[in-house]
């Protein structure tokens, strides 16, 4: 359920009494028999504040080529290439919801569609910048290579040949050799793959994603770095992709979408391309990734009758010194909770699902989009079947620290709510991102571990290199 | 070796149909196989309709037709004059350049055309030959069918073709095969399989339909009844062509199996339901290959049921894989396609609970095919209640899985007051024809609807 303020069963994630999952219009719960229509409304969790505890004011009347950033020597963001507002159709989510900015740089909180403000404004007014004055020497990228966190995963897939492992001893009968299809020549058991549990921690960032205790595969994955600006200053990538499991090959999507879009971050921004640019280009290439999977030849993997084209979601953020940026397509999402948890946390994303699209579009209210049974269906998504690509993306300049979770639906469908989500995530997640990503899988799987569970905790500021663990 | 060097070797393609996701402790895993032979040389693409090579561009091919001529064949004459008839007409669809031959059957065989132990190669003289050969058959003598698969096998290894080349029979008996033991045409039978395929027809209605679908399924051929002798020549002309349609002989299903995995059974379902679970030879460690006989252009379905040892919630296991091989020159086989059955254990209920509809399908099929032979063998021996039992539940299955083929045939032998609840009456009179004619097609089966 996005969204919780209905007052109809149908707004309850999970059981009040078990926690299972609910389906849309449920009224009683399938495994427990909870009346649901006896449970109290849920905390209400529009992402209508601002990070910074205030409304997003007027645009400022800024030059469009110009991006005023408060605070002397800030990275010069270069123009990007393209004005992309053409190419971007209007933002799904409301106005109005999103203190941020939308990548053809409309203010979302202006009331308006994008497009109607100049491009890459930035209304959002800015405490100090960090980097002020920071010099730090050439940030490596944090000594580990971009996407060490799933090194070869494509070669370990279901029915995909591996070289390495035609050798290898089956880890179930400890007798057989494992054939290039991935099972074992003796006992027939697939092999434990590589992404059935993924951890992966960078000096400021960490991501944990699971299988999850129902699915025999997991089909999310993440990529995260670190990396640097122009200026020096650090920043901070995580990408974390929820295969489509009703589309062909949704592992292999979500590999391709998270590693492709966490590449073009790592190139683009010590380039200089606006982080906000180079998280909207970055899920385009992404898009293009997932494409290209469609046409390659299948052959003699896994067989399986009727092809479509693979498809998966993506979320990312990029966190800098001063600047927290998201981008989304599909319904996986992005929550910020500040340190100090008496500050709103709030989740940054909107959904690409029919009852989001529907609202948005002013043809139903939130109580009739979401008893439909449609409701749930993911209306964006990276992939050949995908029509038109809407990249979503905002920048807000959060004023105080925090941790952005980056997150499938594997995790919010266990903690929907922005309120529910601050107290899933420990206090101290700033400081132990790893740990905090495996307490978040944690309570997913808790709470049933339905489907796929993919945390990535991304503290804010980005923290220069070796600040945190040295 | 000759097939492979040729380019109408078809091209095969095995497509799985299955639940793999299994409950807690659930171990019985069924899949559909369904094997698509396209391509060859051909242009076409219509899985099933055999189509004719132009003349002397079809791969080799020997073909020999056998001819009941026992003593019961001119009661009426019309049956020896349809016999000679449909004979000719099969003659012409043999293509140019097939090697083939004409055996006159009694209680010993005789070759009626080419003779001396040898094929013709089909041509505009030899076929005329072969049609002039026939006006000479004449009836008399008894039925011995085994000598006449024998005398068929010794002229078809004979021919100077590849190992691996099509080489078919065509049998026509009117009666039953009563001088010799069941036992010596079973011996027959065993020595003929695996080296020709053998289509067999019963004229008449004085035949055994046990002894002919037997021919049939042993020699990977079709089984059918021509009750009046005036069809014949049409049959015997499909037939015909349908032999010519084939591409590649001696193809077999491979299932390899992991360590632990207990095949329950193995049967063809589509087009017709054929058993093959005990006609396994073993191939290899833990593999072993059931006979499909040759094949053109045409698509086939197997139901596979194994038995897979029981693992946690989450764990996925390869319960089979299914391929389909021939032999090439070498004594190795060419595999020509694969397919994988898998196993997945989920607590999902949703998941582990839902029936395949190919398989839900063709377990349908197989019942019916199952409980028609058993109302029919019920109703034969004076157990009425039991065939009136059976044969509802045949009706029920047939036109709840849409075969109205079988439900025409079965609404000959009962009356049906409801087929949704298989409810149905014995017909007090029933045409000897109309009961053969369901027991002879029995077997045959629909495919469910993609």
């Amino acid at each position: 359920m996005k969204m919780s303020q209905m007052h109809q069963p149908a707004a309850l994630s999970t059981c009040p009494s078990c926690e299972e999952p609910l389906e849309s219009g449920d009224l009683f719960c399938g495994a427990c028999g909870y009346d649901l229509s006896a449970v109290p409304e849920p905390p209400v969790d529009r992402p209508t504040l601002a990070i910074n505890g205030m409304p997003p004011g007027p645009a400022p009347a800024a030059a469009p080529d110009q991006v005023p950033v408060p605070g002397p020597a800030p990275a010069e963001w270069p123009v990007a290439p393209e004005v992309d507002s053409s190419d971007v159709p209007a933002p799904t989510h409301r106005s109005a919801d999103l203190p941020g900015t939308d990548s053809a740089g409309g203010d979302l909180g202006g009331g308006g569609l994008a497009g109607d403000a100049a491009p890459d404004d930035y209304p959002l007014p800015a405490p100090a910048d960090p980097r002020t004055g920071e010099s730090m020497g050439a940030p490596a990228n944090a000594g580990a290579p971009v996407n060490a966190g799933a090194p070869a995963a494509e070669g370990t897939e279901a029915g995909m040949p591996a070289p390495t492992t035609a050798t290898k001893l089956c880890v179930a009968c400890r007798s057989g050799h494992v054939a290039p299809d991935g099972y074992c020549e003796n006992c027939g058991h697939a092999q434990p793959r590589e992404r059935d549990h993924m951890e992966q921690e960078l000096d400021a960032v960490a991501a944990v994603s699971d299988r999850g205790l129902r699915h025999h595969r997991n089909e999310d994955a993440f990529t995260i770095s670190s990396t640097a600006l122009p200026d020096g200053s650090p920043a901070v990538v995580a990408i974390v992709c929820d295969g489509v499991s009703s589309a062909t090959r949704p592992d292999e999507a979500s590999m391709a979408a998270s590693r492709a879009a966490g590449l073009a971050l790592d190139a683009s921004l010590p380039r200089g391309t606006h982080p906000q640019q180079a998280m909207h280009e970055a899920i385009v290439a992404a898009a293009e990734a997932v494409n290209a999977l469609a046409e390659e030849p299948h052959g003699a993997r896994e067989h399986q009758p009727h092809q479509n084209a693979p498809a998966c979601t993506l979320v990312g953020a990029v966190v800098t010194g001063g600047l927290l940026v998201v981008g989304w397509v599909g319904d996986s999402r992005a929550y910020w909770v500040p340190v100090d948890r008496t500050g709103p946390t709030v989740r940054l994303t909107e959904d690409d699902s029919w009852a989001a699209q529907m609202v948005a579009a002013g043809l139903m209210n939130e109580a009739e989009a979401y008893a439909d049974e449609r409701a749930h269906a993911i209306t964006g998504w990276l992939g050949a079947d995908s029509y038109e690509l809407e990249p979503h993306t905002a920048s807000f300049k959060p004023d105080r620290p925090g941790v952005v979770v980056v997150c499938t639906d594997g995790l919010w469908n266990y903690a929907e709510a922005a309120e529910e989500m601050a107290r899933a995530v420990p206090a101290d997640a700033a400081l132990r991102p790893l740990h905090s990503a495996r307490v978040l899988v944690g309570h997913a799987l808790d709470g049933g571990g339905h489907d796929n569970v993919t945390v990535a905790v991304v503290p804010f500021p980005a923290a220069p290199q070796g600040a945190g663990s040295a | 070796m000759a097939i492979f060097s040729k380019s109408n070797v078809p091209q095969f393609t095995v497509d799985v149909y299955q639940n793999e996701y299994l409950p807690e402790g659930g171990r019985e895993v069924n899949a559909i196989a369904t094997v698509t032979s396209t391509g060859g040389g051909t242009i076409g693409s219509a899985v099933g309709a055999p189509h004719l090579y132009s003349a002397a561009e079809g791969p080799d091919a020997a073909v020999a037709i056998m001819v009941d001529c026992s003593g019961s064949m001119d009661y009426p004459p019309t049956k020896m004059r349809g016999a000679r008839d449909a004979t000719a007409a099969a003659i012409d669809a043999v293509r140019d350049g097939v090697h083939f031959a004409v055996i006159g059957g009694t209680h010993v065989a005789k070759e009626v055309y080419p003779g001396g132990g040898r094929l013709a190669v089909a041509g505009t003289q030899t076929r005329a030959q072969a049609k002039e050969a026939l006006r000479k058959l004449s009836s008399g003598g008894g039925t011995a069918i085994g000598t006449w698969l024998r005398l068929a096998d010794r002229l078809l290894a004979s021919a100077d073709i590849g190992a691996s080349a099509v080489r078919h029979g065509i049998l026509l008996t009117d009666g039953r095969n009563e001088h010799e033991s069941p036992e010596d045409l079973r011996a027959s039978l065993d020595a003929c399989a695996g080296r020709f395929t053998c289509d067999a027809r019963g004229v008449g209605t004085d035949w055994e339909v046990k002894e002919v679908t037997g021919i049939a399924s042993a020699l990977l051929g079709s089984a059918d009844i021509v009750a009046d002798p005036a069809g014949l020549s049409a049959d015997f002309t499909q037939m015909m062509e349908a032999a010519m349609g084939k591409e590649v002989a001696d193809v077999s299903l491979r299932l390899w199996t992991p360590m632990g995995v207990e095949i329950m059974f193995v049967k063809q379902v589509a087009p017709t339901v054929e058993e093959l679970t005990d006609r396994r030879t073993e191939a290899g460690p833990r593999a072993g290959d059931y006979p499909t006989g040759s094949w053109g252009d045409e698509s086939r379905d197997y139901h596979v049921c194994v038995r897979v040892p029981g693992a946690e919630l989450g764990q996925e296991m390869l319960a089979a894989r299914v391929s389909l091989v021939v032999p090439a020159a070498d004594g190795t086989v060419q595999t020509l396609s694969q397919g994988l059955v898998r196993a997945v254990w989920t607590d999902d209920m949703a998941a582990s609970t839902s029936i395949n509809p190919q398989v839900a399908h063709y377990t349908g099929q197989a019942e019916l095919a199952q409980v028609i032979q058993q109302g029919l063998d019920a109703r034969k021996s004076g157990d009425f209640d039991g065939a009136t039992a059976k044969l509802g539940r045949a009706v029920q299955l047939a036109s709840a899985s849409g075969n109205e083929d079988t439900a025409k045939l079965l609404s000959k032998v009962v009356d049906v007051v409801d087929a949704t609840t298989g409810t149905v009456r014995l017909k007090a009179r029933v045409a000897e024809a109309d009961e053969m004619t369901l027991e002879t097609r029995s077997t045959k089966t629909v495919r469910v609807k993609k």
